[in-house]
């Protein structure tokens, strides 16, 4: 039905003059939240001279230059902040989606005494931010010896990820059909095995949570600044941070370290995006 | 619940439901729950020279309200924070909104890619957006000069924005609101094309303009998706440390004018060249944060949220 009323719609003389407004809105927004993405990108692969005498002007053979990337590779341990990212966003995911999938099983599927205040338990961390308890987060990681270590960063972020990821997969879990589960329980499945089950059937709700999680926890500053601050344990974000105030007049260094730092996540979100807006928008895309 | 299942529980205890529940319930409590708590307990207490810890109750926030050494630093962080939430909601969720309304409309050809483009600065992290901005602003490479002479502001060309006193916080807000808009155009996005085709082709047919359908039915019924992103946009105010650490470093410079309860936050905990951190006073800063988002999130539920259900009633 809603085909064919776009159909009548589409076959109403167009409002041709309001559809060139609306695009020329958007065009001019999408090359506002491009430009100076693109900008630093360019300029990145140029001479220092090139970068002020022709900053609009892709890369030609007498611009092009690599020195930027050289002195970044030189100078600053970027293979490795990569790989402390990697570690510490993997392993808090990972995390949070088994804790996540498991309270939120235990949520939606068992009626027992304290359920609705366990939920809302759970639930509070969504709007409360967890930087407000930094003071203590960081004494506790002195007091169990964990300061200066990625697990640090790891552990602080499932505490921050879990109650929205088990909000959203509580949700969905209550969706699952209960004949599927009541056959698995007549069959003598044990309640272990019936969550193993229904995994597969909550994917697309993990997927949100892994895409909602992923990006914060890769793009934070303020945890790996307080908690994991020496070099071996830097993240792609601190080192960026550190090495661009260090380098802050190197412009070839500075446009190169900032293009490597957004590359990988540009391609996470170019694989991801579809996924990510799904989430956002919460099936209700058409 | 299922007979079978009712059964068991009778017969034994659920120990599976405590296996379920007890790796989040023990993350979750030992690193947000007590640490939240515990940092509420400190804000009331003081510690000398020494470390050893003694109750004050609730003489760090009476120091922190009106000792001339910390009042003037507060109330200037919350008048920016107020300045920073202002200039978020008033610019960018409108924005949001414009965007999300071009974007839900079915006409408009090549909506996905400019939603997936549109989006783009939202994924990238602060650290990198605030430098990036910090380069386009800056005087000696020109390039926001070049733009604004390019659209006829001459006059503004050779300000440093990011330098005076009178322009730091807004050109903050606004690379901010450049990054976000992202957020709040998917959720008005989402909510925009959840309304049924029928309710806005019944007032197509009784011969209402597309900005008369906007006002009269489609906004009054995002009206819960409004309240969300106000709520959201309050409480991501409190997280905006990043970009100004990075951009102004940690005295939030020029003089201060970009402080807000973040850093002003990790300023005080942390200490800063001379000055040794102060964990209880920052526990203090974090206190009043707290009451902040609890008296927001309380006026966001009792007084928009249960308006805004009644009027759906």
């Amino acid at each position: 039905m809603s085909s064919l009323s776009s159909l009548s719609h589409r076959l109403r003389p167009a409002h041709s003059l309001q559809l060139l407004g609306a695009h020329a809105i958007l065009l001019a927004y999408t090359a506002l939240a491009l430009f100076p993405i693109v900008l630093v990108l360019i300029n990145s692969f140029k001479t220092r001279r090139a970068i002020f005498k022709t900053p609009y002007a892709l890369p030609n053979s007498e611009t092009w230059s690599t020195i930027g990337y050289e002195t970044v590779f030189k100078r600053a341990n970027f293979p490795d902040y990569f790989l402390n990212s990697l570690i510490v966003t993997v392993s808090a995911l990972i995390l949070i989606l088994i804790a996540g999938t498991m309270a939120a099983w235990a949520l939606a599927e068992y009626r027992f005494p304290g359920n609705n205040i366990m939920g809302l338990y759970l639930a509070l961390g969504i709007m409360i931010p967890i930087r407000l308890g930094t003071v203590s987060i960081l004494r506790l990681v002195v007091d169990i010896g964990l300061v200066d270590t990625l697990w640090a960063l790891i552990l602080v972020y499932t505490a921050s990820g879990l109650p929205l990821a088990i909000f959203v997969l509580t949700n969905f879990m209550k969706q699952v059909p209960r004949d599927l589960k009541d056959a698995a329980r007549v069959d003598g499945a044990s309640e272990y095995r019936i969550y193993r089950m229904i995994l597969p059937l909550v994917r697309p709700a993990i997927g949100t949570v892994m895409v909602f999680n992923m990006i914060p926890i890769w793009n934070d500053l303020w945890f790996p600044l307080i908690l994991a601050p020496s070099e071996r344990n830097k993240t792609v974000t601190l080192g960026a941070q550190t090495f661009l105030g260090q380098f802050i007049s190197d412009w070839n260094a500075v446009l190169s370290s900032l293009t490597l730092s957004a590359v990988p996540v540009v391609i996470l979100y170019i694989i991801f995006s579809r996924q990510l807006i799904r989430g956002l928008t919460a099936g209700a895309v058409k | 619940m299922n007979p079978a299942m009712h059964l068991r529980d009778k017969r034994r205890f659920p120990v599976h439901i405590l296996v379920f529940l007890a790796p989040a319930v023990i993350i979750y409590t030992m690193f947000m729950t007590y640490p939240l708590v515990d940092s509420l307990r400190l804000s009331l207490y003081t510690s000398d020279q020494r470390g050893n810890e003694s109750f004050v109750g609730l003489d760090n926030y009476h120091k922190l309200m009106t000792d001339p050494l910390w009042e003037p630093r507060l109330k200037g962080a919350i008048l920016n924070n107020i300045e920073f939430f202002a200039i978020h909601m008033f610019v960018q969720n409108p924005i949001g909104l414009l965007l999300a309304a071009l974007l839900s409309s079915p006409f408009i050809r090549g909506r996905a890619i400019y939603r997936t483009l549109i989006f783009t600065p939202t994924v990238l992290s602060v650290v990198l957006i605030g430098f990036i901005w910090s380069i386009i602003l800056s005087p000696l490479w020109g390039i926001s000069g070049d733009v604004l002479t390019a659209i006829g502001l001459e006059e503004y060309a050779k300000k440093p924005w990011l330098g005076l006193e009178s322009t730091a916080l807004p050109t903050l807000s606004l690379i901010s609101v450049w990054q976000w808009v992202g957020i709040p155009m998917m959720l008005f996005l989402a909510a925009l094309i959840a309304i049924p085709d029928e309710l806005v082709e019944a007032a197509r047919v009784d011969g209402a303009t597309a900005w008369g359908v906007f006002w009269r039915i489609k906004f009054p019924l995002i009206l819960p998706t409004v309240g969300i992103v106000g709520v959201l946009t309050f409480v991501g105010n409190f997280n905006a440390f990043d970009l100004i650490y990075t951009t102004q470093k940690v005295n939030a410079g020029p003089n201060f004018s970009t402080d807000i309860l973040g850093t002003f936050f990790y300023r005080t905990f942390f200490g800063q060249q001379l000055q040794p951190g102060n964990p209880t006073m920052g526990a203090t800063i974090a206190g009043v944060m707290f009451l902040i988002i609890l008296a927001g999130v309380l006026l966001y539920m009792f007084g928009w949220q249960r308006r805004v259900a009644q009027v759906e009633l």
